[in-house]
């Protein structure tokens, strides 16, 4: 007994560090899959006639007809207006994030000032508060400026983010030595070109993450879009007028839906690394 | 200005001694100032436009639902607390929050349970690492409309591909539109299509920061796997785990596109007999489709009273929590100091991550830094 005991021990010395067997990578495999099965599924039905989902089967396998699908989703919605506000929308959002965040969180990190607790305080009280609440009175706002229906007024709510100057903070709490500032001064910088020359290249990292996350959070936001410019949609309100129709032709609109998620599966193959690295140090959610 | 000021001071040869000091104390007050009052500079900007365009319309709400407020005719009278009253007595208010609280439990409790079996499966010595934990997060690229139209599709009663399968099992087909618990089930599963992945990219990231020692010693002593998770993984991701649970409550209590898109034949949103119409979506229907934006905004007031609290009630229990687990660190580092390298199966079951400790007594912003320092 005491002896096997010994031996497993001495077997396996490094616990954690042995390679897992076939199961973990069955488990890993099923995920996979269940997860890229709906866009299979947006896939096969988008290439197929309507009549494909009135069978006694659904179909498995694409159709030909992805391009005769698409060519009606052009018809029935702006889809190239609708691609261009969201990417003027989700770049003018993430470039207005980024940039007072940055600002912010510099100055709540490392210059002292009177009140900065008390603010900071505040900036983290307000990250929970839910202002997709306050589309009433924003919506009345837009209508007296006359604003609705233009790519403006879906900015402007997300120009600024709590969430954005907490994280820039706590990344640059960390990143920046306090004597490296007392550096420059001493080198007769002033704040200014401190924060320029020390603050921005020591930010970079987690600017990048920021901006991919607001980017996201930007792209993919349907409620006030909806409210305010449903006349001047953005991509995923145009998305959803394909089906406003009674009657849903499905092939169309799964056919929109596979187009309307390339971008972000683009941006997705580009920056997965950065994306994952970003949630696993606790970036962004929701 | 005083970046060339800056400048000539140094290049400026230091030869006129008090050209030289008369120009420091120039530059020295304007330092001062700089100093003084840059800083305010830097953080007006975010608290000018979040005032703007966060607190202010927050604030406004509030002053909308105490007048009857029509889309069309703008403020009319002011009813004070009338249309909290009205809401509060209107049976289609508390169906929506029945029915907002019903899919955030089924979306939020599997999901919590899914994503932590994924981040264990994830926390191990992989091959093609950052390969599988991309793979996970595919469905979080396709965004919510999207995903709304797809399993709309897919639980259609008329050849949708649940229902097919379900026969394959022998189960009669289910009125995944009509009726209300299948209606908030595929809801509820469209957001954890979409987040179960993401949040269990977050719970491997507190799940690595767990010493690997403490696992071996606790093999050593011949714990398996299960109670290994049990007595070491569970308590050490906890903070990471709350502050999950708290960002999904906030989302999953103002969950709207899913269930907007999720019917299209049903005009009002949210199904024939409001069967899955959630809160928002009842708020959208009132300003924007019954017009009244009084009542309305109280909608959204109550609804933003019932999240603060949803949050209040979660804080304090996770600083509970926290308190708690300081306790227990510091009663494990005094034994530790006792008898140094020899755990105990005892010490093993109490052994939450000495990072707690940090955290302790915090608020849920700090459990977010926990996870923060993890990479």
């Amino acid at each position: 007994m005491t002896t096997t005991d010994a031996r497993a021990r001495k077997r396996k010395p490094m616990g954690m560090s042995r390679r897992p067997g076939f199961l973990t990578y069955g488990i890993l495999i099923a995920l996979m899959l269940g997860g890229a099965y709906p866009l299979w599924w947006s896939f096969v039905v988008g290439s197929s006639p309507t009549s494909v989902l009135s069978q006694d089967w659904p179909p498995l396998l694409p159709g030909g007809q992805f391009w005769k699908n698409v060519a009606e989703v052009f018809d029935t919605i702006p889809f190239w207006q609708a691609l261009l506000n969201s990417i003027i929308v989700s770049s003018v959002i993430t470039i207005s994030v980024v940039t007072f965040s940055t600002l912010a969180g510099y100055a709540f990190a490392k210059l002292r000032f009177r009140g900065s607790n008390a603010l900071m305080v505040f900036v983290v009280a307000t990250m929970a508060i839910p202002t997709q609440l306050g589309i009433i009175p924003l919506f009345i706002l837009m209508r007296q400026f006359g604003w609705t229906g233009t790519v403006g007024a879906i900015i402007i709510p997300t120009l600024v983010t709590a969430f954005g100057v907490f994280f820039m903070r706590q990344y640059l709490v960390d990143v920046i030595p306090d004597e490296l500032i007392d550096a420059a001064r001493v080198d007769g910088a002033n704040t200014i070109s401190t924060f320029w020359h020390v603050a921005v290249p020591a930010a970079r990292p987690a600017m990048a993450i920021l901006a991919l996350f607001t980017f996201m959070m930007a792209w993919t936001d349907f409620l006030w879009p909806m409210i305010v410019a449903p006349q001047n949609p953005t991509l995923q309100v145009a998305l959803s007028q394909l089906q406003s129709a009674r009657y849903v032709d499905f092939s169309v609109v799964l056919a929109g839906a596979v187009l309307a998620t390339l971008p972000l599966l683009i941006l997705f193959v580009v920056a997965g690394r950065q994306l994952i690295s970003g949630i696993m140090a606790g970036a962004v959610k929701g | 200005m005083t970046s060339t000021l800056g400048q000539q001071a140094r290049t400026s040869p230091p030869a006129g001694r008090p050209d030289r000091r008369a120009g420091l104390t120039f530059k020295h007050k304007l330092g001062r100032l700089d100093l003084k009052y840059s800083p305010y500079i830097y953080v007006a900007p975010f608290f000018l436009l979040f005032a703007t365009v966060g607190l202010f319309p927050l604030v406004y709400t509030f002053v909308v639902s105490l007048n009857d407020w029509n889309l069309l005719s703008g403020p009319g009278q002011w009813v004070g607390f009338g249309n909290f009253v009205k809401e509060l007595h209107d049976e289609l208010f508390w169906n929506s929050l029945f029915n907002t609280i019903s899919i955030f439990l089924l979306s939020s409790v599997p999901q919590v349970i899914a994503a932590t079996f994924i981040a264990v499966v994830l926390d191990q010595n992989l091959r093609a690492r950052t390969f599988w934990r991309m793979s996970v997060l595919i469905p979080y690229v396709v965004t919510p409309v999207a995903v709304a139209l797809i399993f709309s599709s897919m639980f259609s009663p008329e050849g949708g591909l649940v229902n097919h399968l379900l026969a394959l099992i022998g189960v009669d087909p289910i009125a995944w539109k009509l009726d209300t618990l299948p209606s908030h089930l595929a809801i509820a599963n469209m957001v954890n299509f979409r987040w179960t992945g993401y949040n269990a990219l977050i719970l491997l990231a507190a799940m690595q920061a767990v010493p690997r020692d403490l696992y071996e010693s606790a093999e050593l002593d011949g714990a398996g796997s299960v109670r290994r998770f049990f007595s070491i993984t569970l308590p050490s991701i906890r903070p990471t785990m709350i502050f999950v649970i708290i960002t999904s409550t906030i989302g999953g209590l103002q969950i709207f596109t899913e269930p907007r898109l999720y019917d299209a034949a049903s005009v009002t949103g949210g199904g024939a007999h409001r069967q899955f119409q959630t809160t928002v979506l009842y708020l959208w229907e009132m300003a924007f489709q019954r017009q009244n934006f009084g009542r309305a905004a109280a909608i959204a007031w109550i609804l933003f009273l019932i999240i603060v609290m949803f949050g209040l009630v979660n804080f304090l229990i996770s600083r509970r929590i926290a308190s708690a687990d300081s306790r227990v660190v510091s009663k494990r580092a005094k034994r530790k100091l006792q008898t140094p390298g020899t755990p105990t199966p005892s010490t093993v079951t109490a052994s939450p991550d000495t990072a707690d400790a940090g955290i302790a007594e915090t608020d849920p912003a700090h459990t977010h830094t926990v996870t923060t320092d993890t990479q």
